[in-house]
C-alpha cells in the first residue's frame, strides 16, 4: 500500500515536472532573457575557441547539448580533484559528528 | 597586463579572468556552506565584470549547476542529503515556480510588476532576517533558563519549533524521510516547496535563499541536512536552466568553466566548514547574509525612486554585496582552516596516546 502511494506520488511528480519545466528555467536563471539575436564574431578567434564559436553559430541545439554534457562532467572532475587534495591534507571527508540540529 | 584579460568567444567581450576565479571561489564557499545557488551575488558580479545582463544570467545558471553538483556530492558523502525529501519537494517547487512565473506575466499586464516584485523581496528578506534572529534569541533564552535550573539544554533543542506542530497534521500519504529522520504528511514538503517555488518564480531567483530556512523551520530538517538537500534541488533546477539558457544562446561556457575552477575549491571549503560549525552558527551567519542582501536591494529601490542619488547608491549596493560576500567567505574559510587544523592535530596525537 505504502509502495503504491509512493509510486503514485512519484508518477504525479514526473507528470507535473514535464508540464511545468519551462518555469524552472526562470527560477534557476533569475529572470527573463532579452530577445536579441546573437552571432559570435569568429574573426579574432583561433583553435578550439574558433571551433566553439563556429559551432555556436551553426547550431544552438548542439551547443546546448555539449554545454549540458560539459558542465556536470567538469564539475565532477573538479570536485573529485578537490577531494583528493583535501584527503591528502588529512581531512576526513566521510564522517561528521552532528553537533546539533 | 593583457594576459589578465581573456576574449569570450560567444559574447565577444574581454573579461578579467582572475575576477571570474575569485567570484567562483566566493560563491562556492557561500553556496556550499548555506545551500544556495547564489544568483543574487553572481549575476550582478558578472555584469560588473563586463558581461551583458543576458549572458550574466545564463553563465550564472551554468556555473551554479556545476558548483551545486560538486557541493551535493560532498554533502552526500557526509550524509547531509535526503534524496527522497529533495525529490518530493521538487514536485512542489516546479509547480510553484510555474505559478509564480505566470503571476509575473499577469502583473506585467497590469503594469505593476516592478514595484510588487521589489517590495515583496524586501518584505521577504525582512521576515527571513527576523525569523533567523528571533529563533537564535529564543534558543539562547531556553539555554539561560536551563542553566538557571542547573540543567543542560538538549543539543537538539530549537528556538522556534513550528515543524513539530506541522508534523502532527497527518494527511495521507504519511512518509518517513530516513536521512532527515522526519515522519510527516507528504503534503507538508510539497506545500512548503510550492510556496517557496512560487516566491522564487515571482522574484526570479533560484530559491535557495528561501528554501533553506523553509526546510529548517517548516519541514523540521536539521540545519546541515537542509543545506545539503537544498543544494540537491539547486543542482537539478540549475541543470535544466543551463539547457534552457544554452539553447537560447546565452551561456558563455568558457567563463562558467573558469568560475568552476574557483567554485570547486570554494565549494569544498564551504561544505567542509559545516563539519566544524554548529547548526546555530550556520543560521546566525545566514541571517547576516540575508541582511547584506536586504541592504543591497534597499539601495537599488531607493535609487529607482531618487535617480539623482544614483552616483552614491549604485556603488553602495555593489560595495555592500562584494563586502558581505568577502567578509562571510573569509569567516567560513577561517572556521574551516581552524577545524581542519584541530582535526589533523587530533589524528597525529592519537597514535601517541595509544
Amino acid at each position: 500500500m505504502k509502495k503504491m502511494q509512493r509510486l503514485w506520488t512519484w508518477l504525479a511528480g514526473c507528470a507535473l515536472m514535464v508540464a511545468a519545466l519551462p518555469g524552472m528555467a526562470l527560477a534557476a536563471g533569475g529572470g527573463k532573457v532579452a530577445n536579441v539575436v546573437v552571432v559570435a564574431d569568429t574573426r579574432k578567434l583561433d583553435g578550439i575557441l574558433y571551433w566553439w564559436a563556429e559551432m555556436y553559430n551553426e547550431s544552438h541545439l548542439f551547443f546546448a547539448i555539449l554545454t549540458m554534457a560539459i558542465i556536470p562532467v567538469v564539475g565532477c572532475i573538479l570536485g573529485w580533484l578537490a577531494d583528493v587534495v583535501m584527503t591528502h591534507m588529512g581531512i576526513d571527508l566521510r564522517h561528521r559528528e552532528l553537533s546539533e540540529k | 597586463m593583457d594576459w589578465l584579460y581573456i576574449l569570450m568567444p560567444i559574447s565577444g567581450v574581454y573579461i578579467f579572468w582572475p575576477g571570474l576565479v575569485i567570484l567562483g571561489l566566493g560563491v562556492g564557499i557561500i553556496g556550499g556552506f548555506f545551500g544556495m545557488g547564489g544568483a543574487w551575488m553572481v549575476t550582478p558580479g558578472l555584469n560588473i565584470l563586463g558581461f551583458p545582463m543576458a549572458f550574466a544570467i545564463g553563465t550564472d545558471v551554468a556555473q551554479m549547476a556545476g558548483k551545486s553538483l560538486i557541493s551535493t556530492m560532498r554533502h552526500g558523502k557526509f550524509g547531509n542529503v535526503d534524496y527522497g525529501l529533495g525529490l518530493t519537494m521538487l514536485v512542489g517547487t516546479i509547480v510553484g515556480v510555474e505559478v509564480g512565473a505566470q503571476m509575473v506575466m499577469w502583473l506585467e499586464r497590469l503594469g505593476s510588476v516592478d514595484k510588487v516584485v521589489r517590495w515583496l523581496y524586501v518584505v521577504l528578506l525582512v521576515l527571513l532576517a527576523w525569523l533567523v534572529f528571533h529563533d537564535i534569541a529564543a534558543r539562547r533564552k531556553k539555554e539561560r533558563e536551563a542553566r538557571a535550573q542547573n540543567k543542560e539544554l538538549d543539543h537538539a533543542a530549537t528556538g522556534v519549533d513550528w515543524a513539530t506542530r506541522l508534523h502532527a497534521i497527518k494527511i495521507p500519504p504519511v512518509l518517513h524521510f530516513k536521512q532527515a529522520n522526519i515522519t510527516c504528511s507528504a503534503w507538508l514538503p510539497i506545500f512548503v516547496s510550492f510556496f517557496t517555488g512560487w516566491l522564487a518564480g515571482i522574484l526570479g531567483i533560484g530559491g535557495g535563499l528561501i528554501r533553506m530556512p523553509a526546510l529548517v523551520y517548516l519541514v523540521g530538517c536539521p540545519t546541515h541536512l537542509a543545506v545539503g538537500t537544498d543544494l540537491f534541488e539547486v543542482a537539478i533546477s540549475g541543470l535544466y536552466g543551463t539547457a534552457s539558457y544554452a539553447y537560447k544562446g546565452r551561456v558563455e561556457l568558457l567563463a562558467a568553466l573558469i568560475m568552476l575552477c574557483g567554485a570547486a575549491i570554494g565549494a569544498q571549503i564551504g561544505v567542509v566548514a559545516t563539519k566544524y560549525v554548529k547548526g546555530y552558527g550556520i543560521r546566525f551567519v545566514f541571517g547576516l547574509a540575508v541582511i547584506g542582501c536586504l541592504v543591497s536591494v534597499l539601495c537599488k529601490l531607493i535609487e529607482a525612486e531618487f535617480p539623482a542619488w544614483s552616483w552614491l547608491l549604485s556603488p553602495a549596493a555593489t560595495i555592500d554585496v562584494l563586502g558581505f560576500v568577502t567578509a562571510i567567505s573569509l569567516y567560513i574559510t577561517v572556521k574551516m582552516v581552524q577545524g581542519a587544523k584541530a582535526e589533523i592535530a587530533a589524528k597525529k596525537n592519537q597514535p601517541a596516546a595509544n
